[in-house]
């Protein structure tokens, strides 16, 4: 296997953009941020892969309009997955990997804010019994936090206690669009929303996006002195339907037994609702003594597409800062933790 | 005036499937008021019937009849309703376990507020008064009376040869999908569509290649720099390539035989594509002068369509060499 780091990270997110859906209009400056952090031209980069739908605000072949950030003069070498930024970073390593490529530019974007998002995701459910009901994001969500309570698993406190450190740490995360950590009381105080999940449980429709910058070996340690190399990646999927046990999330836990989780200092997990953080540390045997989500995680925001990769990027400044040795990435996509990935980045190899 | 130029937009689209052999017999069965789960190989009855088993692939082909009536396991409010949604005032989406089935099944539950649901209850299927054969033949699940839990018998768990494929079993579903959205034009498009109101063609100039794009696009393709430097462009162009229509279609507002074309306006880098009257079609050829005929003033709105088309100048052709490099 090649050794490949994280080099690059960069992001924009609001509560609402008022332009193109296409959103050329935030690429261009992340991409610049992005040749400024690496010393890098378009031209130095091997692979572009991006993540979009054009579900989410109408426009029909918005990640062909979105290739307008790149500059395809002489032509690049370019994918795009209908994922989040986390899986096409996936890609873009399995393709430095096959040796095609040295260096790649992953990116995302969303906005959310066009449609009813929670209404708009009901498009990636089973279409033949599960869409024609319309089942909302929030109110699947809802069904398995009320699993969880149930079944002793976790409390309205317990979710609280999430979403209240997440707020709190949100605060030193200038890209975040919801912070101000209280106490745990006033959060259980606030009225419930879609019972039992309280507003403050659920991430905020969130428009932006993120790139991820990937090199391989030496073209990595030119970039950074301290690389946040990728030493393990790994998804899996659970199937689609609500009749699982919605308190397990065993494709998490498969992804994260596919790696070497020992020692890991950070987690940063895309945990939309308050209650999958519970399942996810969990499932991923994460302890007490690993931090979660130092940038305030997915309740503090939450742009479609770029969410989960933008987990990786927050992740690896740990690394390159020399904050930590090792951290965990993890990103979720479908229903209720239905898809996972998981990845570790560690400071030396 | 606001930054971009905003409108509301719905894309609607009905998806056509086939149900193919599981969920054509679970959808059947809805349509004549049964509820078909499918057998799986660990023994466990599915509802909906999964199309292939978990465990060993196989298709599934063991088919049994469960009850309408069943448990709560999990539930949670919906205080703000979503576009067609089972129903459009406050309820509970709830997950059932229905006697016989040994895994939950999601539809809507009709309460009044969460503290008519609970974990445990008691529900029922109400039957949509028209079945299709489809998920929406169950209207919902209601709340069994108080007492009619004891009542209810649980039904026996038929066998499959009971269930053969017959010939009117569902075959194919209908979905319509109807999205609204808020739709917003980039800045620079919004620059365009705002110039055509006022009668204009603008663009912009990309800073490092020089090229002049109409429509205004927020970055240059070719390097990837925005293209900052507004220019209002000639309303005089030529035509670089064209079609004759003669094929018509759902939604055509010319009767063909009619001319589509790009035409390169003065001092532009990328051709428009619009209408071409004025001539004969066979007549128009590549090289041939244009310009833009306008519609009337007080028909004019955010859109190219206030060009009504473009009509030939009379002037002599443009030069093949002037327009090779857009072709």
């Amino acid at each position: 296997m090649r050794d490949v780091a994280v080099v690059g990270f960069a992001q924009r997110q609001m509560p609402q953009f008022d332009g193109s859906p296409t959103c050329v209009e935030l690429l261009v400056p992340v991409f610049k941020e992005l040749y400024e952090q690496t010393g890098w031209t378009r031209k130095d980069v091997g692979f572009w892969c991006s993540g979009s739908s054009d579900y989410l605000a109408g426009r029909s072949f918005s990640f062909v309009q979105a290739v307008d950030a790149i500059g395809v003069i002489p032509p690049v070498n370019e994918s795009h997955v209908e994922m989040d930024l986390a899986w096409a970073m996936y890609e873009a390593w399995i393709k430095i990997q096959t040796g095609e490529v040295d260096t790649a530019l992953v990116y995302a974007f969303g906005k959310s804010s066009a449609g009813v998002l929670r209404r708009t995701l009901a498009l990636q459910l089973e279409p033949y019994t599960m869409t024609p009901l319309w089942p909302d994001t929030v109110s699947l969500a809802g069904l398995q936090a009320r699993a969880g309570i149930d079944a002793g698993l976790w409390d309205e406190r317990a979710m609280a206690e999430v979403a209240n450190r997440s707020l709190t740490d949100a605060e030193k995360n200038e890209y975040a669009i919801r912070k101000g950590g209280s106490s745990v009381e006033e959060l259980l105080a606030r009225p419930m929303y879609a019972d039992p999940l309280r507003k403050h449980d659920c991430s905020p429709v969130t428009d932006g996006v993120a790139a991820i910058v990937l090199a391989a070996g030496d073209k990595a340690r030119e970039v950074r002195e301290r690389p946040a190399w990728l030493t393990g990646i790994a998804h899996n999927v659970d199937p689609m339907g609500m009749g699982r046990d919605l308190t397990r999330s065993p494709s998490a836990q498969r992804a994260g037994a596919a790696l070497d989780l020992d020692g890991v200092e950070v987690a940063e997990l895309h945990a939309p609702f308050s209650h999958q953080e519970l399942i996810l540390r969990r499932e991923l045997g994460l302890g007490d003594d690993v931090a979660i989500n130092p940038s305030g995680g997915a309740l503090a925001s939450n742009p479609m597409f770029s969410g989960g990769g933008i987990r990786v990027g927050e992740a690896a400044k740990k690394i390159w800062s020399g904050e930590a040795d090792k951290v965990l990435a993890h990103a979720t996509s479908g229903p209720a933790l239905q898809q996972n990935l998981v990845c570790t980045l560690e400071g030396t190899l | 005036m606001s930054r971009t130029l905003q409108a509301p937009v719905t894309v609607a689209f009905d998806y056509t499937r086939s149900t193919g052999p599981v969920i054509g017999r679970f959808f059947s069965g809805l349509r004549d008021g049964v509820v078909v789960g499918g057998r799986t190989s660990a023994g466990d009855v599915v509802v909906p019937p999964l199309e292939f088993d978990p465990v060993t692939h196989e298709a599934t082909t063991d088919f049994v009849e469960v009850s309408s009536v069943g448990t709560v396991t999990s539930w949670t409010w919906v205080p703000e309703p979503v576009k067609a949604q089972p129903f459009d005032r406050p309820f509970a989406f709830a997950l059932v376990t229905l006697d016989g089935a040994d895994v939950p099944m999601l539809h809507a539950l009709d309460v009044a507020s969460p503290e008519d649901v609970s974990t445990g209850m008691r529900v029922r299927v109400r039957w949509a008064p028209e079945r299709i054969g489809a998920i929406t033949d169950i209207e919902c699940f209601e709340p069994l009376a108080p007492g009619e839990a004891e009542a209810q018998p649980l039904v026996e768990v038929r066998a499959s040869a009971s269930l053969e494929t017959k010939e009117d079993d569902v075959t194919g579903v209908i979905t319509t999908v109807s999205l609204d959205y808020n739709y917003a034009a980039s800045p620079e498009e919004s620059l365009f569509y705002r110039g055509l109101n006022e009668g204009r063609i603008m663009g912009q100039v990309c800073p490092t290649c020089q090229k002049v794009y109409v429509p205004p696009r927020s970055a240059c393709p070719a390097d990837g720099t925005p293209t900052a430097e507004e220019v209002e462009l000639s309303q005089t162009g030529t035509i670089t390539t064209f079609c004759i229509v003669n094929v018509p279609f759902l939604g055509q507002k010319i009767t063909p035989p009619y001319v589509s074309a790009y035409v390169l306006l003065d001092g532009a880098d990328i051709a428009v594509l619009h209408l071409i009257l004025g001539v004969p079609a066979d007549e128009v050829r590549m090289g041939m002068r244009v310009k833009a005929v306008w519609k009337p003033k007080d028909e004019w709105a955010y859109s190219l369509e206030n060009i009504d088309h473009f009509a030939p100048t009379g002037d002599p052709d443009a030069d093949f060499d002037t327009y090779k490099q857009h072709l």
